[in-house]
């Protein structure tokens, strides 16, 4: 998909970085590929620099030795993301990714929370996965039910909650993407992503910023041949994420 | 603190010339003690003691290989160093790839402490490597490991599979550090040491290279990072000696912890300085700790060291003297800062929350002077530490039973005559072969390992080499490989060595990439065992000359020696790391054929050489003598390779090497899961051998690609104009609408099952056609090579 | 149900990183009274019927073999609880 022109062109997406965050100039790129301005946020500042949206990204802050995302979570610029993205009338588009999604479920922004995979392994393949919901701040460029292909890669990448908040999240549409063909890591319900009721914030395991160039994304492992029947991937099903946030922003 | 010690005082050690030390205790030699009373013209002080110890052990001084490894700077012409910035003997060597970049890249072992606690040893091993990458100035973009296991049905295997994979993955995947490559290899040879080499690449520009030198007097010395503990000091017993009440020694850690996380911030934390320019120099601590840091620092710069060694910050408040100089915790630097950045570089500190202490500063004395309390426990001239150690020239001859074992050919055995011949036992053979422990797929390792982090591979296992963009914009970057085979060196040291090159040069050739430099693990047994030793002259002999023929230069790397347990040694292993350069990443070449009607060449001749093969190893034969080496014709190859690949001409490549082309075609069809007809009949007839000769000869200087009918005519012309055998042996078999269609489709929009099984029902099932002998379906083929480790390992 | 817990915890001398992690954290939402965390691990082991001795030792015996990495970790407590305090 091409860029978005015009007014999106100039948005501002801030990139946190905490200690142990490693897809900080991965997610940057994905956003100035998509056509928008990364903006380096730093945990420890107290200021959102007027960005037009956030992006937590993958990594181990503090090395995920209590809990992934536990430590974070209290970083001083985290206050600012968790009421910017509450904040009534227009509040911030916030894109957990990995680590990021599971600082948001630590920040109670996003319900549940991830354990270590099934197999107990850290997994790094390319995942299918099917689009659920595509009318989130981080999923208009999308089609409900389309399959794309990113690659997945955690240790703690299981999602889990209470069958009632399953349910609540599968009634109110709140599921944004889950696993395709089969489920990598136990996640319940094979969730990979999900939003608040808002829509504007979307936390998901996959790396959508790890697939947004040809040939430096899922096509150029080979390791597709993992899912049977399904065409090579195209490599950079990831980047309509950032695309479409600046949509988002664009309608605002 | 002071009155816990009887502190040994230089003053005190010039009193006392006859008290007794522990010199033996700590692995040195009666010469050796004797070298350093006269160098010093006194006896040394404890703390003098353990960092002569330490820095003069075979680790850290090479002194058995020294007079060997000598032939890699000595057979080097202006030619081969023409894009060296930074030779042996920093820390890394430094490679200029153009356009103002450089890249550092180096392989190191770490195999014993893998051994004893294989998660924390693997672990700390990545973690050495790359601080060794850090400190040249660089940002690690990549890491890759060779490992080597004992029998993988042994029950040790288990912990160690896992504990080292794990470790691996644990530290590399917490730095952000893309895992592209490396090696897997059982074979009881190593049973009870097995091999750890982690290789560890870095990328720079030329301005921000940095060298582990203390210049500039009056310049501080600071050490930054994690606290030093009593790691790695097993409990020497001059340390036990220098404590108040020897009736209560202090317990000192088995083994090293190493705790990523404090290694990631770290990296920033650096990158952050050298992009600040307000570090001189600096020394990642690795082997010998502080010992190693300040004496190296203070020997390669202006020559003096002061330092207050109560500064240091301690995990441990009971540690000695003679124990913080010999520390080996993790996480740790030391760097030289002028007095006006020193604020500056606090505030970096601080912005990490990494913890640092000035320990002194630099002196144009020639001593390095290590005080306790104001009080001085060191006083020696650096140089003598760091770099004028003992060397030896131990002695070595050739082993007598080499010539019994080099005549005993796979061509003359009882398993030659069994093999297989008719289609149906070919097939089989293959399907044997690729679910071999060598020869199966090592997915269940490398998907546990991060390729994709910082965004920039282009290739990666189980591709022929890992590729890496350097520049976003011009596409600029590099491939990497390591290889080695220690059947090959057992049955011949020199050729062993010739080969690793040759596979490690041909494999980044494969990818596409020009091979620029070598780094090298060198992993034997005992140096004390004359046989030994001539394997591993002959090695270093073999790989110097072969560098030299093929034109790359050895850049740096490692020895790790006395790999033996009860007597038995390993075989010879020596692992090899080849760096190329590619213009632009996006002419790369993968290892797996996709287009349907693409016709497939063998490039090279196939002769009858099975001596130390993997078809062998299987038949459980080893002897006889490895494949031929013609460097000459791999240089001729690598051309071919690389030239087809920048002008668009192959669309994939794979090299012929351990298993041969079964192994080979199998490889090139898994890959993307396409399947190919092959005939190989007239292979056999061209080269006078048969078709299992065909299929599991390991014959060097060899590649199969995959070439577009429309570049068909262009690619024959170029081998032909270059006089390189090349031989049109199947087409690729992808016919549209097929599974694994051609076309290069997009996302998918919603599934359609019916004409999805609609489809799965009215194409054929993709296979490995070998015409004449065996039809394998890839399916079957993909089941073999998949499930092994799975199978051992969960 | 009565169960035995089995707590094992890193070696002093040996580097704790998680424990470090938390020490660091701490302080940054305000709490400064701790001046070092130690992180364990927690084992319960539920035995069907009474504790025996025997029941007990092998509790141990795990506790040291599988439980705990000699090497990096010590066994701090092998304990019977009943349910009532647990």
């Amino acid at each position: 998909m091409a860029p978005l022109e015009g007014d999106a062109a100039g948005a501002r997406i801030g990139v946190v970085t905490f200690p142990g965050t490693l897809d900080d100039r991965d997610a940057a790129r994905a956003v100035r590929l998509a056509g928008a301005t990364p903006v380096n946020l730093w945990h420890g500042d107290g200021s959102l620099q007027d960005v037009d949206a956030v992006v937590l990204p993958g990594g181990f802050s503090y090395g995920d030795y209590l809990r992934a995302g536990a430590i974070s979570r209290f970083a001083p610029l985290m206050g600012k993301v968790t009421a910017a993205a509450e904040a009534p009338g227009s509040p911030l588009p916030v894109l957990g990714i990995c680590n990021g999604f599971q600082v948001l479920t630590e920040a109670h922004l996003l319900p549940g929370s991830m354990v270590k995979n099934e197999n107990l392994h850290f997994m790094c393949r390319d995942q299918k996965l099917t689009v659920e919901n595509a009318s989130t701040s981080w999923t208009n460029q999308f089609t409900a039910g389309e399959q794309i292909v990113i690659p997945l890669k955690n240790q703690d990448g299981q999602f889990i909650a209470d069958e009632h908040t399953l349910d609540q999240l599968e009634g109110d549409g709140r599921v944004v993407f889950r696993y395709a063909e089969s489920n990598p890591n136990g996640s319940r319900r094979s969730i990979a992503g999900i939003s608040n009721a808002a829509g504007n914030v979307v936390g998901l395991m996959p790396h959508p910023e790890h697939a947004v160039e040809p040939g430096f994304g899922p096509d150029s492992s080979g390791a597709d041949r993992r899912f049977g029947d399904t065409p090579l991937a195209s490599g950079t099903d990831g980047l309509s994420l950032f695309t479409s946030v600046l949509n988002t922003l664009l309608v605002a | 603190m002071t009155e816990e010690f009887n502190l040994d005082t230089v003053e005190h050690a010039s009193r006392t010339p006859d008290s007794e030390l522990p010199w033996a205790d700590l692995g040195l030699r009666e010469n050796e003690f004797e070298d350093i009373q006269t160098i010093l013209g006194r006896r040394p002080t404890a703390a003098e003691l353990a960092m002569y110890s330490v820095m003069w052990s075979e680790h850290c001084s090479y002194k058995s290989s020294k007079v060997h490894l000598r032939q890699f700077g000595d057979k080097v012409s202006e030619a081969m160093k023409q894009h060296l910035l930074v030779g042996i003997g920093e820390n890394a060597g430094v490679v200029d790839i153009g356009e103002g970049w450089s890249v550092t890249f180096k392989i190191e072992s770490h195999n014993s402490p893998s051994m004893v606690e294989p998660f924390q040893g693997a672990a700390t091993g990545v973690g050495g490597i790359v601080r060794d990458i850090i400190s040249m100035g660089a940002r690690p973009v990549a890491v890759m490991d060779a490992l080597r296991f004992g029998g993988i049905d042994h029950p040790d295997s288990q912990r160690l599979v896992h504990g080292i994979v794990s470790g691996i993955g644990s530290y590399g995947n917490s730095l952000g550090l893309p895992n592209v490559g490396g090696e897997v290899v059982f074979d009881p040879a190593y049973q009870g040491n097995p091999l750890v080499n982690a290789l560890a690449v870095g990328v720079m520009r030329h301005e921000d290279i940095r060298l582990a030198n203390a210049s500039g007097v009056g310049n501080k010395v600071v050490l930054f990072g994690a606290r030093t503990g009593g790691d790695g000091i097993g409990g020497a017993s001059v340390l036990a000696s220098e404590s108040f009440d020897s009736s209560k020694p202090s317990k000192r850690p088995a083994v090293q912890v190493g705790d990523p996380f404090a290694e990631k911030v770290l990296i920033e934390c650096c990158l952050e300085l050298f992009a600040a320019s307000v570090v001189e120099g600096i020394q990642d601590l690795g082997a010998a700790g502080i010992s190693c840091a300040t004496s190296e620092l203070a020997s390669n710069g202006d020559g003096g060291m002061h330092v207050e060694l109560t500064n240091v910050l301690l995990r441990d408040p009971t540690l000695t003297p003679g124990e913080i100089l010999m520390s080996e915790s993790q996480e740790r630097m030391m760097a030289v800062v002028t007095p006006e950045n020193a604020a500056a570089f606090e505030a970096i500190m601080d912005k990490w929350n990494v913890e640092y202490s000035w320990l002194g500063e630099v002196t144009d004395t020639e001593r390095l002077v290590i005080e306790w309390d104001g009080e001085e426990i060191v006083n020696v001239d650096p140089k003598t530490v760091a770099h004028e150690g003992p060397v030896y020239d131990r002695p070595y001859h050739r082993p007598d039973w080499l010539d019994e074992l080099q005549k005993s050919s796979f061509r003359a055995s009882k398993q030659h005559q069994e093999r297989p011949q008719s289609g149906p036992e070919l097939a089989a053979a293959v399907l044997e072969l690729m679910s071999s422990p060598n020869m199966c797929s090592k997915d269940w390792v490398t998907n546990q390992y991060d390729r994709y982090v910082q965004g920039n591979t282009a290739l990666a296992m189980p591709d022929d080499a890992g590729v890496i963009r350097v520049d976003e914009e011009s596409g600029l970057g590099i491939a990497v490989s390591t290889d080695a085979n220690g059947r090959y060196s057992y049955l011949n040291p020199y050729d062993g060595a010739r080969l690793a090159l040759a596979e490690a040069y041909r494999n980044v050739a494969t990818s596409g990439a020009k091979p620029m430099a070598v780094t090298d693990c060198l992993n034997f047994g005992s140096p004390e065992d004359p046989e030994i030793m001539w394997q591993f002259a002959e090695s270093i002999r073999g790989l110097a000359d072969a560098c030299q023929e093929l034109g790359v230069p050895v850049t740096g790397g490692n020895v790790s020696l006395y790999n033996q347990t009860s007597g038995v040694a390993i075989p010879p292993t020596p692992v090899v790391g080849v760096l190329g350069l590619f213009d632009d990443v996006g002419r790369r070449t993968p290892s797996g054929w996709r287009d349907d009607g693409q016709a497939l060449y063998l490039l090279g001749t196939t002769a009858d050489e099975l001596d130390g093969s993997e078809w062998a190893n299987l038949r459980g034969h080893l002897g006889g003598q490895p494949p031929a080496v013609d460097l000459s014709i791999e240089k001729q190859l690598g051309e071919i390779l690389i030239n087809a690949s920048r002008d668009g001409m192959i669309d994939a490549a794979h090299d012929v090497s351990e298993g041969g082309l079964a192994a080979t075609l199998s490889e090139m069809a898994l890959r993307f899961g396409v399947g190919a007809r092959v005939g190989i009949d007239e292979l056999c007839e061209r080269d006078g051998i048969d078709a299992f000769t065909a299929l599991f000869s390991e014959t060097q200087g060899r590649a199969v690609v995959s070439v577009a009918r429309t570049e068909e005519v262009r690619f024959t012309d170029m081998c032909t104009a270059r006089g390189f055998a090349h031989l049109r042996i199947g087409v690729v078999d992808n016919p549209p609408g097929s599974p694994r269609g051609a076309e290069r489709l997009g996302r998918s929009p919603v599934v359609d099952q019916a004409s999805a099984s609609e489809r799965a029902e009215t194409q054929p099932e993709p296979a490995l056609d070998v015409q004449g002998h065996f039809t394998l379906p890839l399916a079957s083929l993909r089941e073999a090579h998949e499930g092994t480790l799975p199978a051992y390992f969960g | 149900m009565p169960r035995i817990v089995v707590d094992v915890m890193p070696k002093p001398e040996i580097l704790d990183p998680q424990g470090k992690a938390i020490a660091g954290a701490l302080p940054r939402i305000g709490l400064n009274g701790f001046s070092e965390v130690r992180q364990g691990k927690r084992f319960e082991l539920a035995v069907d019927g009474d504790i025996t001795d025997e029941v007990l030792e092998q509790a141990r015996t795990a506790a040291t073999t599988l439980l705990s990495n000699p090497v990096i970790e010590d066994v701090t407590r092998v304990e019977v609880i009943d349910d009532g305090s647990a």
